[in-house]
């Protein structure tokens, strides 16, 4: 384990991320006093960190395959993780979902509104990586754009308030459908695109709904964006702040799970197995008839509905939207969720968006680092757990072995 | 059955058919030999309506075809195996299997059709539960053709079934070709393995550049000085 060789390329790896990291850790500049710090004592342990580190990738690695090895099964399947069986054990269902709804409907009375708030944002990000889920997850087209229709829906309720004096829950459902349009108005010039090409007419999509909220002042208020927009209200009732805040946490926990029921059956309709052919390879998904143009447009079409959707709560929750909430970051905060929680995996993705947004709240402490410490983790995960934390299972459709009924 | 009347595919400007005009009656094995590049792919994918043909009409079960879109053509029962099996990966045997009923709602009779392919293709019954994309390369072709074959296509089309396979899978796959015929299902399959294919087949076509040279009985063809020297390599 610590032949020559390995020695030689943990230096190497030592010496390159020394070479990375002399900017940000070793040159400091004072700009009151003029002057230039160098510490140069950071950059020894840049290598030394990294020197031990690498030895432990490897370790890492070899354990990795090692691991896979063992796990391939004699029909070839592979044997699945410990939280991977505790998700799919029928036994443990149910307690588990009964203990998880307990803790979720107690959970606001007791904590401050500060963490319920926080909680609600998580759950909205939850539903937005649901329905980016079925884009990317399900039917495999990349969209760096979502948050897109994100903002779609936050306007469309904050505009409608404004203007026509449009309540919640009547630009609830608005919200949704206008989110769906305009998924159907992207898909339809991009039909013909895949992969690297999709992701970049995407990513543009959304850039561009940004700058037009940021730039058309009359119609969006601009980079100011909206105020007072009202918080959801409970049949006409209206509420005091921290009830309020409670409402929406409340409301936001019904969302989710309307969402995973939809989502759910949607993935085990005639619909959802297309989404996932049409995943695995265009050219059968034709020879089966399956008509391609109406798979992609409703993938785009309901992914979107979700995103419209948590659009108009949150801009109910923060009162106050500007374009900044919808930046290309967004975006790229929601696919992280998909991908880290899993691909196509509904449990996935919930863990994965509160793990994303719960996090970095917490630790805010170490604040600066956060993005750094988002893209290590993605390579780590990307290295070692490409599949996501917990693996999509398609409901196998088996037709019963009895010969006698035929 | 089918009936194509002077088809003219382009790819942009590039004239890939040339005035092609193939007929095929029920329960035949028809071939469509040839070169690479000769235009054989391109036949298949214009009559499944992947690139319909610029000019000309193509007719199935009596009905004008060449502007249908690909599913409405599948729907129909004429049912494109596409080169290099295409099968999902991702999915298992099964679930391949299941997607091949796609347009199909009558869940008796895809239980039954499941059964029927389970018994001509034991092996599929044995990775039922397997991924596509980790069984063998003969494996996948008979998936391939399995799937397509629960469509319950009236008019399977096979784009090079022996393509990368090794010649003793190669006649196994033949054989099972000819068994599917006999139960009724009509055939047209290009090959490069000229003398394989016509030898299970009725009639046969040769294709040069874009444009059909021959047509003949398969016996005939097979005995043709010509086609000998050029696709037979004797």
């Amino acid at each position: 384990m610590f032949s020559l060789q390995e020695i030689k390329k943990s230096g190497i790896a030592a010496i390159w991320f020394m070479f990375l990291t002399f900017p940000i850790m070793v040159i400091r500049v004072n700009p009151l006093e003029r002057t230039i710090q160098w510490r140069w004592e950071n950059m020894l342990y840049v290598g030394i960190g990294v020197f031990a580190f690498s030895f432990l990738w490897r370790e890492m690695l070899r354990r990795k395959e090692m691991g896979l090895k063992k796990k391939m099964q004699e029909d070839g399947s592979e044997k699945p993780g410990f939280l991977q069986k505790a998700a799919e054990n029928p036994r443990l269902i149910l307690p588990a979902l009964g203990l998880v709804m307990g803790i979720a409907l107690l959970f606001p009375h007791l904590v401050n509104p500060y963490q319920i708030s926080i909680m609600t944002l998580a759950l909205i990000y939850v539903v937005l990586g649901l329905g980016l889920n079925i884009v990317v997850g399900q039917a495999g087209l990349l969209n760096l754009g979502y948050v897109a229709f994100f903002a779609v829906g936050a306007y469309t309720y904050a505009l409608l308030n404004k203007h026509f004096g449009l309540g919640f829950w009547a630009c609830l459902p608005i919200g949704a459908g206008m989110a769906a349009l305009f998924g159907i108005l992207l898909a339809l010039p991009i039909l013909r695109l895949r992969g690297d090409y999709l992701a970049i007419v995407t990513l543009g999509f959304g850039e561009i709904t940004r700058i037009v909220l940021e730039n058309w002042g009359k119609f969006s208020g601009g980079p100011i964006g909206i105020r007072g927009i009202p918080r959801p209200d409970f049949f006409g009732m209206s509420f005091s702040l921290s009830e309020a805040i409670m409402y929406i946490y409340y409301l936001m926990i019904a969302a989710v799970i309307l969402t995973i029921f939809v989502i759910n059956r949607l993935q085990n309709s005639r619909l959802g197995r297309a989404w996932v052919a049409l995943r695995e390879d265009e050219i059968a998904c034709q020879a089966m008839g399956i008509d391609k143009a109406k798979v992609k447009l409703s993938a785009f079409a309901l992914g979107a509905t979700w995103a419209g959707m948590a659009g108009v709560i949150f801009a109910g929750y923060n009162t106050y939207i500007n374009p900044k909430s919808f930046t290309f970051m967004e975006s790229v905060i929601i696919l992280s969720i998909v991908v880290l929680g899993g691909m196509g995996s509904i449990l996935g993705v919930v863990l994965g968006g509160l793990i994303m947004i719960l996090l970095p709240e917490y630790l805010r402490e170490v604040g600066h680092y956060r993005m750094l410490i988002f893209g290590a983790a993605m390579i780590i995960m990307m290295v070692f757990r490409p599949q996501g934390l917990i693996q999509s299972k398609r409901k196998a459709y088996e037709f019963q072995e009895d010969k006698g009924a035929a | 059955m089918l009936t194509i009347e002077s088809i003219n595919t382009y790819y942009g400007n590039i004239r890939a058919l040339k005035n092609i005009s193939i007929d095929i009656a029920q329960g035949e094995i028809v071939a469509l030999i040839g070169a690479n590049g000769a235009g054989k792919t391109t036949t298949l994918k214009s009559i499944s309506g992947i690139t319909p043909p610029r000019t000309g009409r193509i007719r199935f079960m009596g009905k004008e075809i060449q502007n249908a879109a690909p599913e409405k053509i599948v729907a129909m029962g004429l049912c494109h195996v596409p080169e290099g099996r295409h099968i999902f990966p991702q999915l298992s045997v099964m679930e391949n299997l299941e997607m091949g009923a796609f347009l199909r709602r009558d869940k008796a009779e895809i239980k039954k059709d499941l059964d029927y392919i389970m018994s001509l293709f034991p092996i599929l019954a044995q990775r039922r539960k397997q991924a596509g994309g980790t069984l063998s390369g003969g494996e996948q072709q008979m998936l391939a053709i399995s799937r397509a074959l629960m469509g319950r296509p009236k008019l399977l089309l096979l784009d090079e079934p022996s393509l990368g396979l090794a010649p003793l899978i190669i006649r196994q796959i033949f054989e099972i070709i000819e068994q599917i015929n006999r139960s009724g299902t009509t055939i047209f399959l290009i090959e490069q393995n000229a003398n394989l294919a016509l030898k299970s087949s009725h009639r046969g076509y040769v294709m040069e550049n874009g444009e059909i040279t021959l047509t003949d009985t398969a016996d005939k063809l097979l005995s043709n000085e010509d086609v000998k020297k050029a696709y037979l390599g004797i």
